[in-house]
Formats: C-alpha cells, sequence, structure tokens
C-alpha cells in the first residue's frame, strides 16, 4: 500500500488559492471552514513564500492520540480519517494538531462547536463509499474512484504535490536538482519526523 | 489630449499618496498569530527544527477571515498532548487512586472514628439551611463535574471497551454538556460559601496545635478547634483556591479563543486538568471523613444539628463561643452580663 503525503513546494506557490476553493466546491464544506488554506509567511518581504497548508495526514497522528473519545482511524493508506458520529466537538484535536486543521462548523461557547471537520484526503468517512451519507459528512471520496485529492490535482503550479510519499519526494528532488534550488518540504519533519534530502 | 491625461495624472497621484498610508498598515501582523522574522533563504526542515527546539510558531498571513489559520505551524501542540495524554493520566491516576487507597488502609486500621464520650441527646445547631443549602449545590455540582472530567481523560480507556463507541460517545456527550452547564452553579456554590465561611476559616495558632497533635486521626484526644478545625480550613481553601482556578480556566476553555490564543487555550487546559484532579483527590478525603469515618460528622450537612458531645469533642472552642451568646442572649443580649457570672 502507499503511504499518502501532501508536499507543498513554495517556490512554485503562486498564492492563487485555488486549492483552497477547489476543496470548498468538490465537498460543499460550509461558510466558515477552510480544510486547506495559503499561509504567505514574510508577505512583501524579501524571502515572502506561500505555503499551502492541510492536515497533513501525520505519522503517530496527535489528534487520534488526545481524542476521548478515540473517534480516529488510519486507512491502509496511512490517511487520518474520523468518524463524526462519535465525535463531541471538544476541540482538544486543535490544540494538538500543529497545522491547524481541525475545524469546527461554530465558534463553540458551551461546547457548541459543532462536529469537527478537516481534509479528508479526498477520502471521505467510515461510511459506505461515496454514499449519500458519507457525502453530507465528509463531501466526495475521491480515492475511492481512484483519483488523488482535488486540491493537487488541479494546482495550476503543480506546486501542491499529493500521492505516495516516496513518489513524490522523487518529483520534488527531482525539480529541485534541475532549477538548483528548493526550501524544502513544509510540515514533513513535524508531521512524518523526516524530510526530503535533495 | 490634456483632458485625457489629467484623470491619469490625478489617479497616478492619488495612487502614490495612498500607497505608502496602505503600507504602512501592517498586514502580516495579527493579534495572537506570531509572525517569525524568516531569513530569506530559510528551508522548512531547519524552521521546523528550529521552532520546535525554541518553542515557537511558524505564522504568517492569510487571506481568510479565520486568523488562527494563519498560524502555519505550532509545535507546542505536541508537548500538549504529552502533557494530556503522559503527566495528566499519571497524575490525575496517582493522586485519585493514591487518595482512595490511603483512605481504605486508613479505614481498615482505623475504622470509624467515633465519639469517645457517646451521644448526649442534645443538638447543637452547626450549619443552618443557607450554609447547608450552598454546600450541596456546590458538592452536587462538583461530583457532576468530577466524573464528566475524569470521564474525558480516562474514558477512552475504560469505559470506552466496555459500553462501545456510540454509547461512550453519547454519554461522554452528555457529559460535556453537564460539565459546561454545571459549572455555573458550582462557580455561584463558591461564592457563597466564601462569603459564609470565610470569616471561619482564617488560619490561626490554634490550628497549628491541631495539626501538631494529628487532629484527633492519629492518637487518642482531640486538640481543641473553633467552628472550623485546621483540617477543613484546609479543605476550604482547597476549594476556593482550587475552585477559582479551575473556574476561571474552565470559563477560557468554555469561551474558546475570545480571551486567548492557542498557547492560552492549551495553558488554561493544563491548569485545569491538573487542578481538577488533584481537587478530585482531596475532596474523596472530605468526603470520606464526613460519610463513613466519622461518626456524627454527616449530621452536621445533613439536618444541620449535630450532637453535643460531638460537638465538644471536636470543635470545643466553637461550643464555648456558641454556649457563651445563647446565655448572654438568654441573660439580655451580649452587652449585659449574666446575673451571678462571676
Amino acid at each position: 500500500m502507499a503511504r499518502m503525503k501532501f508536499l507543498c513546494d513554495s517556490d512554485r506557490c503562486i498564492e492563487c488559492n485555488a486549492c483552497v476553493t477547489a476543496c470548498k466546491n468538490e465537498h460543499e464544506v460550509p461558510w466558515g471552514i477552510n480544510r486547506r488554506r495559503v499561509v504567505t509567511l514574510n508577505d512583501g518581504k524579501p524571502g515572502e513564500r506561500s505555503i499551502s497548508m492541510a492536515c497533513m495526514h501525520c505519522t503517530d497522528a496527535p489528534c487520534a492520540a488526545v481524542c476521548p473519545t478515540s473517534c480516529f482511524y488510519t486507512t491502509a493508506d496511512a490517511i487520518v480519517l474520523h468518524d463524526k458520529d462519535t465525535c463531541i466537538g471538544c476541540g482538544y484535536c486543535f490544540y494538538a494538531c500543529p497545522f491547524g486543521a481541525p475545524q469546527y462548523p461554530r465558534v463553540g461557547n458551551f461546547g457548541t462547536r459543532g462536529k469537527m471537520d478537516k481534509c479528508t484526503y479526498c477520502a471521505g468517512g467510515p461510511q459506505a463509499d461515496n454514499s449519500s451519507a458519507e457525502y453530507i459528512q465528509y463531501g466526495s471520496n475521491r480515492i475511492a474512484e481512484g483519483k488523488l485529492p482535488l486540491c493537487a490535482e488541479m494546482c495550476s503550479t503543480k506546486a501542491l504535490l499529493a500521492g505516495d510519499g516516496e513518489m513524490i519526494a522523487n518529483i520534488y528532488r527531482e525539480r529541485v536538482r534541475r532549477r538548483g534550488y528548493g526550501s524544502g518540504a513544509w510540515g514533513w519533519r513535524t508531521a512524518y519526523r523526516e524530510t526530503v534530502s535533495v | 489630449m490634456i483632458t485625457r491625461i489629467l484623470p491619469a495624472l490625478a489617479l497616478a497621484l492619488g495612487l502614490g499618496l495612498a500607497l505608502p498610508t496602505a503600507a504602512q498598515t501592517p498586514i502580516g501582523e495579527v493579534r495572537g498569530t506570531p509572525t517569525n522574522p524568516l531569513p530569506p533563504n530559510a528551508t522548512a526542515d531547519d524552521l521546523e527544527l528550529q521552532n520546535a527546539l525554541t518553542g515557537g510558531r511558524i505564522g504568517g498571513r492569510v487571506t481568510i477571515p479565520d486568523q488562527r489559520a494563519a498560524s502555519l505551524i505550532q509545535p507546542e501542540g505536541r508537548e500538549w498532548r504529552d502533557f494530556h495524554n503522559r503527566t495528566l493520566t499519571w497524575v490525575g491516576g496517582v493522586a485519585v487512586l493514591g487518595m482512595l487507597g490511603i483512605l481504605v488502609v486508613f479505614y481498615a486500621t482505623r475504622g470509624c472514628i467515633r465519639t469517645e464520650t457517646g451521644r448526649s441527646g442534645r443538638t447543637i445547631q452547626r450549619f443552618n439551611i443557607v450554609e447547608r443549602t450552598a454546600h450541596w449545590m456546590t458538592a452536587a455540582s462538583f461530583i457532576v463535574l468530577a466524573l464528566s472530567g475524569l470521564n474525558l481523560t480516562f474514558g477512552r480507556y475504560l469505559l470506552l471497551p466496555l459500553m462501545g463507541p456510540e454509547a461512550f460517545a453519547t454519554l461522554t456527550l452528555w457529559g460535556k454538556f453537564a460539565h459546561n452547564y454545571l459549572s455555573f452553579p458550582f462557580t455561584l456554590g463558591l461564592v457563597l460559601l466564601f462569603l459564609l465561611w470565610v470569616r471561619d476559616n482564617i488560619p490561626n495558632r490554634m490550628d497549628v496545635a491541631w495539626f501538631r497533635t494529628g487532629g484527633g486521626l492519629v492518637g487518642q484526644g482531640h486538640p481543641a478547634a473553633g467552628r472550623f478545625n485546621g483540617g477543613q480550613k484546609m479543605v476550604f481553601w482547597i476549594t476556593i483556591i482550587g475552585g477559582a482556578l479551575v473556574a476561571i480556566s474552565g470559563y477560557l476553555l468554555i469561551f474558546p479563543f475570545f480571551f486567548t490564543d492557542i498557547a492560552g487555550q492549551q495553558l488554561a487546559h493544563i491548569i485545569h486538568g491538573v487542578v481538577s484532579v488533584l481537587m478530585i483527590a482531596a475532596m474523596l478525603g472530605h468526603i470520606y471523613i464526613g460519610t463513613i469515618g466519622m461518626e456524627g460528622a454527616f449530621e452536621a450537612m445533613g439536618s444541620g444539628q449535630v450532637d453535643l458531645n460531638w460537638a465538644k469533642a471536636h470543635h470545643s472552642a466553637w461550643v464555648d463561643d456558641e454556649m457563651k451568646k445563647a446565655r448572654n442572649a438568654i441573660a439580655g443580649g451580649p452587652g449585659v452580663k449574666a446575673q451571678g457570672a462571676d
């Protein structure tokens, strides 16, 4: 089985936010929830770079470790998913997540955040693949259709890569070798305890 | 020709004037989301390593309204996870189970502490209806808060395998709502208890003697005590100080990100968790000595009337005061000396 990962080549990201829009549209994500966002570091200064970030589907995921109801599970492709039926919206996963991936439908005073929502790597949830129940709760399941996440698939500069970790790391290495520079794989050390050495 | 150029000139001038002012507004500096100075050639690997070691966040600017999203990587999440899964589980487990163990051993060796002089059959009022109501409001909400709180930390290991995921999720969800809403009667109770009892709970020299002689728990004989003895004063201040910490940190958690950022939320949870489990351990001791641990103790909070011999044994100075007050009242007010008193 593959070990699915995201890799954002920040030397290519132009902050067009198409990945954010694609994700929201593909999964009918409600207002206020951003499963993916683009963060610009050093905005307007030398060394400015943008990074598209969502759930990184960590190895030994912190969200899963702290969840009081153990609602997280990892698929055979190492995608970290959760069961909204057993999520209580306590917010612990947001405190533990290094990437700010967990999102909640409401502001959450008096414990009314609602069920947590996050990037599913376009792999849905525990319901039957591509059923309407799965679509309402988690959005579409492209993985079950043999497709990769839409954000990476439609990235105009191919800055955002999704797929097997070894394969996308090799694509990135090849790029860096050709163009002669690269700032590395953002979030990899934190998420996977490894980096892409060039 | 000139009519064509003029608007363009005006626009260019306008832009030229407007741009410096626009540049002055710090777009990237959003409150609560740190923007780290980033060297132009910084690599992801270096930054993540550096931030993991120094405990800083990598943050920037986002174009979406949720400014919490501007934090790209926060390594503190790992420390919070470590606290939640390791530190809190251990501190909580040792405190609660340790206290239960101590109580079992204590009950097995010392047994129920009897009033040595037996019952007199006469009673004296210890707590009135207002005091008992405030106590039981606080106590009842505390028990639900404690159980629902312990469930958040230990439930997934203890109850989840027994109940199954659906039933456990339902229970935990209702526990969460109970936890949030019962915080209000608990906090109100804390304020009432503080106002009602603070003047009788100021530590004094009698308490030092009380602790030195083991409070009548170990050994024989009872040290003198006022309305509240040293142990009860300790319970009072644990409740007030611990309760205040738990309440303040708890309200920060109920209104997430309203007052603080993610570091504040994590700190609030750490304080809330540690103080709570320590309070639960202390209250187990309080519940023990107020029920099966001591004969006649429950009556104080039950009916409010305690046996006179029990009161003399445990709160001799208080009984003396009450007797004096009662005698003065009969004799016609506190200012008048009773006949034949000298």
